[in-house]
């Protein structure tokens, strides 16, 4: 399980312990927040993900200080900042909204937060510039915020929220108005962006590809509570539950049973009575009858042989590969992605007998 | 056979006429019971006074004009301003604009306050603020005189609490039309700035919180800029109406401190003097259009600067 992980001794930017919020009072209160602890490390780009309601937005204004923790304490570098008004916290959001002050030009709503700062009117000169010069939109200072684009809009939110030089950046779902281009643009410009000035980033979204391709760790969260917090790549090849499978990328249940265990695998056995070695997913029961994943460009249709066998139920041409649909005996229907390397068929009609070949250390047991 | 072009032109035009049709009824009482009597006082105004009242017709004079500045000494015809007069101006523009103020810090914290309510109770507020619009105003000012007077509660209750032992005097001074204008014209302050303050975009003021403004920056970077429209509004709605106030310094102010209004009553009454009371008039409606000149410029360059 070597997930290209960030060195441990990494100060914590922000902790959250123990954090419960509850809207409401008595038995009708509803609990947005869960004993939710997570922690962020210095300049990471971390990001929150689940459905809407899931009570990451939550956790991020409670970050912000717009929110007070039920219980629970959060700290930033170690100093417990829960009771601080929003305006005495060094931390900054972009909202979803952009939230620009209308009355405002370009030019005054990036210099806002430096103003009320107090600093002094060159630094916040000099300062803006930059900003402008970083979102690149020196030449729109002077409009009207109602003047300017949303992708502009967003690039300003970003430089108004990114000049005072915040410890931590907020960004709630950002990119969310933004239509697919532009969005995979601002994506692409956020990272450069949080490269550049080394600000610890905390990005809530409910895209999970988006949250794959842009985070250095990813927090899954569902119905108030963190359900597995790791790299793209350990949320995406080792889901610890079937919420968070389910919830990124497509995926294949199987019901199996535990066999036995070796050199940190565990061996099960498929209702096919094949046996495949798989990997543990944290705080999973080893024993008895349990799930396991596997990913749908983790295995292949197969002639003969393989681990499981079926019928083609479908075949769906996606350009760049082609998704086999495979009914397997107990009902259950298994997709298995191939890359269309050539032009030509995958090979594969509706109704044919088919095989599933899995590849090696491709399964994965989840936790519940 | 006429184009689509022509088709459309035509049907524009009917339109149009339509339209002027419907609203002729309307315009013609405009035309003939407002911009008629403004006329008639204007024609007035420069006529000669009648012994008994009324205007003597035909003939010309500036003497009610005059009047409303100067006056001329019974004996040696010396002329000097009209003191009592000024003072009246004085005291109306003074007391409506205090009665502005007033107002509006009265109505802007209610305002806000029926404004971050849950939608389903706003309503609620708004309604309890209008309510005194229902009753009668010669009825509220006297609820406003048992409030005030001697014997009213205001003093009883101060007597009880021993914050005083004598009555203040507040019956028959400005503080008792300033009270008592505060108290009928605050809805006219709160329902517009409500109006704009619904608009108002609370995560402005998140944001604003975020980038470091403490609640006074806020009130004073984010949030009055942008519910200005509003407190224009509101202060038109309350300043124009303060300076033709009648019934409320008839009764609270008693006769000696009269406003505007009360004097052109009192040409037109005892004074017999129509042609001044007519100028007096316009004088007033002079005020308030340049009142309302400055504040529509105003709104106007606001409205090119922030949208």
């Amino acid at each position: 399980m070597a997930a290209p992980d960030r060195p441990q001794d990494k100060r914590n930017a922000i902790e959250a312990k123990g954090i419960v919020k509850e809207f409401g009072q008595g038995a009708s209160a509803l609990r947005a927040l869960d004993n939710v602890s997570i922690s962020i490390r210095e300049n990471e780009f971390f990001t929150l993900l689940g459905p809407s309601g899931c009570g990451k937005t939550t956790l991020l204004r409670m970050i912000a200080g717009f929110e007070y923790p039920t219980e629970g304490a959060i700290l930033l570098h170690g100093e417990d900042i829960a009771s601080l008004p929003p305006f005495r916290r060094p931390i900054n959001t972009v909202f979803q909204s952009y939230a620009l002050f209308p009355h405002l030009s370009v030019w005054d709503n990036i210099a806002f937060g430096l103003q009320m700062l107090g600093r002094p009117r060159a630094e916040i000169d000099a300062r803006v510039a930059t900003m402008l010069k970083l979102v690149r939109m020196e030449e729109l200072a002077k409009r009207r915020t109602d003047q300017i684009s949303g992708g502009q809009a967003q690039r300003v939110a970003l430089a108004r929220a990114l000049a005072p030089s915040p410890k931590v950046l907020l960004l709630d779902e950002p990119l969310s108005a933004l239509d697919y281009k532009l969005r995979k643009e601002m994506q692409i410009e956020l990272k450069r962006m949080q490269h550049e000035t080394g600000i610890t980033f905390v990005f809530v979204t409910h895209d999970q590809e988006e949250a794959l391709t842009m985070s250095d760790r990813i927090a899954v969260m569902s119905k108030g509570r963190v359900l597995q917090v790791g790299s793209p790549w350990d949320i995406y090849d080792k889901p610890a539950d079937r919420f968070v499978a389910d919830f990124i990328g497509e995926t294949n249940f199987l019901a199996a049973s535990v066999i036995g265990f070796s050199e940190g695998l565990v061996r099960v056995r498929l209702s096919s009575g094949a046996e495949i070695a798989a990997t543990l997913a944290e705080g999973a029961r080893p024993g008895g009858d349990v799930t396991v994943v596997v990913r749908p460009e983790h295995a292949r249709a197969v002639k003969e042989g393989g681990h499981l066998s079926g019928t083609v139920e479908n075949v769906v041409y996606f350009g760049t590969d082609t998704h086999i649909h495979i009914r397997i005996p107990g009902g259950e229907t298994f997709t298995v992605r191939q890359q269309n390397a050539r032009a030509q068929s995958c090979g594969f009609a509706i109704g044919d007998a088919v095989g599933i070949d899995i590849a090696a250390d491709a399964a994965q047991v989840l936790r519940d | 056979m006429a184009s689509a072009a022509e088709n459309a032109q035509r049907h524009h035009r009917e339109e149009i006429r339509r339209r002027w049709m419907l609203s002729a009824p309307a315009l013609l009482i405009i035309l003939v019971a407002a911009t008629g009597p403004l006329l008639v006082m204007l024609a007035y105004s420069f006529m000669a006074k009648g012994d008994y009242g009324d205007v003597k017709f035909g003939q010309f004079s500036l003497d009610g004009w005059f009047s409303v500045l100067f006056q001329r000494d019974m004996f040696d015809d010396t002329v000097t301003l009209a003191d009592a007069h000024l003072s009246i101006l004085w005291r109306s523009l003074r007391l409506s604009l205090i009665t502005t103020l007033a107002t509006l810090a009265l109505g802007f914290p209610t305002a806000y306050f029926i404004a971050t309510r849950p939608r389903h109770t706003r309503e609620i507020w708004v309604f309890l603020v209008t309510i005194p619009f229902w009753t009668n105003l010669l009825i509220r000012t006297f609820a406003m005189q048992q409030v005030i007077r001697n014997e009213g509660i205001l003093n009883n209750a101060l007597r009880a609490l021993g914050v005083i032992d004598e009555p203040l005097p507040i019956m028959y001074t400005d503080w008792a039309i300033l009270f008592g204008m505060v108290y009928v014209y605050l809805p006219l302050m709160v329902l517009p700035l409500y109006a704009s303050m619904e608009k108002l975009d609370f995560r402005l003021i998140e944001a604003g919180y975020d980038l470091y403004a403490g609640r006074l920056a806020v009130l004073r970077r984010i949030i009055i800029p942008l519910v200005k429209p509003g407190i224009v509004a509101g202060s038109i709605l309350v300043f124009i109406p303060s300076l033709g106030a009648y019934v409320i310094p008839r009764v609270l102010g008693g006769g000696k401190n009269m406003m505007l209004g009360n004097l052109i009553e009192l040409q037109f009454g005892s004074g017999r003097n129509w042609p001044l009371g007519a100028a007096i008039s316009i004088t007033l409606m002079a005020l308030v259009m340049v009142a309302l000149l400055v504040y529509v410029r105003n709104a106007a360059k606001s409205g090119a600067q922030h949208g």
